[in-house]
């Protein structure tokens, strides 16, 4: 049988019966589809909750008080934790480092803000200028803290976008403006801009103070919530935090590491935690594509199976009209192969509308990954094939009279 | 030209063994019309597919134009089906959903004849079986058993075949479709065609010109059919 016949033959066979090859077809295209559209939704979460981590600020060293508190720590740690870390720590910290570095010091608490007849209860982070480069804060209007504000405790405020909306009304300019803290009045420099991408909490509902004004009028003692450190590079981050913490037991008299009354941590074991959260996330997905797939198998099994089965007749009497035993299993292996590609095209087209409507509805960035593809591809292409083409070798082999006389 | 020679065909179930034809020995020659008559459980089936190169023999010869049938492979049996036999089965098996003209021109296509010789030979053996010429790019699921019957006896034709196998062929057919079915094979034979009738129905087997009647797996009877029943019926299908 030439080529071009057995071709012909198999696009005639697979256009005779529309009904069958259709819902052939849907198995493998549902298969392949929702393998795809999971890994991709799950991949997008993944990096979505990745991001976040990465606005906090790159290559942190962050230094808090007492023990770790997980993720939750770096965010707000400090009230009611111990009282370990103080603003000579930090300097100290900042003047040993060997490595190229930034660091800043914070005390934050909570407090009640007034402005004109408006108010809000908010976050309120008293730090240093390089507050602003550590933990990528830009400022939209006006400036952000100096050394100089710090040195003379000024009474000035950097408003976060949400608290600027929140006392002077979306978008409003209030440089100049003062608004009150425990009686005491201050005045605004700036306003940052929106960091957006927070996954714990909304990191524009704050406002920035000197950190000596916040010790000396807000919180009354001189301890520091967190100390960061911003590495140059990430691969220094290592040997800066082995530095941090000799230099604090060293400062803090302990010769026991594991005494410790300070937590360093670096930000690749916090991204190493959360990834850990999105690992599970993403094997829950890959759990339920994996059974979509099983499903989808059996669904591309049974037709398959059912298709072959339902021709016995059409074998035998191909057979009996002179077809040899490679005709025959060729013709269905080339069925089976035009099948499962041609719904394989299709589910992986399925796939990517799925991830494309939950990436515009859901507002996560849902892509397709070539291993995903391959992985449904490959499965669905080779339980198609060897389900449609192990029946069909059996039937080639029949004898024509029993598969012609086959009900 | 066929010759079978002692053909004996036994089916062992477990330790069970059914003789089924039993050292059979008949010619038929080149242009004959034979009907093998006979009840069901006869062996007359069976030796239909030995004679159809679809089963061989347990035993004997069979020599179809000349060549050893009995002793080929699965595949030699398949080439030599394609070229040398012709089958007309009782059911049709037509493939459904498939035009006419596909229908008939597809033996060819397991004999590598390129398509447009296909089609034109496919419309010339369906022009022989009687077949108008308006029908034929009907699918076969839109035509009535009559014209199937038609339809599958230009699919034997195709090949022009050494021999015409015909499975109780109007077993599934009204007895007027039936009629016109046999004058169809009385006008093949008047061409020159050999055709083997298989049937159980004496009346069928009347229309042939020579009746070899079986029975228990025994040739009984090998007579020459004077009084050949003619169709009168002229209706086309």
């Amino acid at each position: 049988m030439k080529t071009e016949d057995l071709i012909a033959e198999c696009y005639n066979a697979l256009t005779a019966n529309k009904v069958r090859t259709g819902l052939t077809m849907l198995g493998i295209v549902i298969g392949i589809g929702s393998v795809i559209a999971m890994v991709s939704v799950g991949n997008a979460a993944k990096s979505s909750i990745e991001s976040s981590i990465q606005s906090i600020g790159s290559n942190l060293i962050i230094v808090s008080p007492g023990s770790a508190k997980g993720i939750g720590a770096l965010v707000s740690s400090g009230r009611g934790s111990s009282q370990t870390l103080t603003r000579e720590d930090g300097k100290a910290i900042d003047a040993q480092i060997s490595l190229p570095h930034t660091t800043e010091m914070e005390n934050s608490t909570r407090g009640q803000l007034v402005a004109k007849g408006t108010n809000t209860n908010t976050r309120i982070i008293g730090t240093t200028a390089s507050y602003a480069t550590v933990r990528s804060v830009e400022v939209s209007l006006g400036t952000f803290i100096t050394d100089d504000q710090d040195k003379g405790t000024s009474k000035v405020v950097v408003l976060g976008p949400t608290t600027r909306d929140d006392l002077f009304g979306a978008d409003a300019d209030p440089i100049g403006q003062t608004v009150r803290i425990n009686g005491n009045t201050y005045r605004v420099i700036g306003v940052t801009k929106p960091k957006g991408g927070s996954g714990f909490l909304n990191q524009d509902d704050v406002v920035y103070a000197p950190l000596s004004t916040v010790q000396h009028y807000l919180v009354g003692s001189s301890f520091v919530t967190t100390i960061a450190i911003q590495a140059a590079s990430p691969s220094d981050m290592a040997t800066i935090q082995s530095e941090v913490t000799a230099i604090l037991l060293d400062r803090h008299h302990i010769s026991d590491a594991t005494q410790a009354d300070f937590t360093v941590q670096n930000q690749t074991d916090i991204v190493a935690t959360a990834s850990t959260i999105t690992n599970t996330f993403t094997t829950l997905l890959a759990a339920i594509a994996s059974i979509s797939l099983l499903v989808g198998g059996i669904g591309i099994m049974n037709m398959m199976l059912t298709t072959v089965t339902e021709r016995t007749r059409e074998i035998g009497l191909r057979k009996a009209i002179g077809a040899k035993r490679k005709d025959i299993s060729a013709q269905f292996l080339i069925e089976a192969v035009l099948l499962t590609f041609a719904g394989g095209f299709l589910g992986i087209l399925l796939g990517w509308l799925i991830a494309q409507a939950i990436s515009s509805f859901a507002g996560i960035a849902a892509t397709i990954t070539p291993s995903s593809i391959a992985l449904a591809f490959g499965v669905s292409a080779a339980i198609g094939v060897v389900f449609g083409y192990y029946p069909a070798r059996r039937a080639s082999r029949l004898n024509p009279i029993e598969a012609l006389r086959f009900e | 030209m066929i010759e079978c020679t002692n053909i004996s065909k036994t089916y062992v179930t477990g330790a069970m063994e059914t003789p089924v034809l039993k050292n059979v020995t008949f010619t038929i020659n080149d242009g004959e019309f034979v009907a093998i008559m006979g009840p069901s459980g006869s062996g007359k089936s069976t030796l239909m597919h030995i004679l159809g190169a679809l089963d061989t023999p347990t035993n004997g010869e069979y020599k179809l134009d000349g060549r050893v049938v009995s002793q080929l492979s699965d595949d030699e049996l398949a080439e030599l089906r394609q070229s040398k036999i012709g089958f007309v089965f009782q059911s049709f098996n037509l493939l459904s959903r498939t035009s006419v003209l596909r229908n008939v021109a597809l033996p060819l296509v397991y004999a590598e004849i390129p398509e447009e010789e296909r089609l034109a030979r496919a419309a010339k053996a369906l022009k022989a079986a009687g077949m108008d010429e308006s029908r034929f790019h009907h699918m076969t699921n839109q035509i009535s058993g009559g014209q199937m019957q038609r339809v599958a006896i230009a699919r034997a034709l195709v090949n022009d075949p050494s021999l015409l196998l015909a499975d109780e062929p109007t077993g599934n057919l009204d007895t007027k479709t039936g009629d016109i079915v046999l004058g169809t094979f009385q006008k093949l034979h008047t061409l020159g065609h050999t055709i083997v009738l298989i049937t159980h129905e004496p009346y069928v087997a009347e229309h042939a010109n020579r009746i070899i009647t079986i029975k228990d797996g025994v040739i009984i009877s090998d007579i020459k059919n004077t009084h050949v029943r003619a169709i009168t019926t002229s209706h086309d299908l």
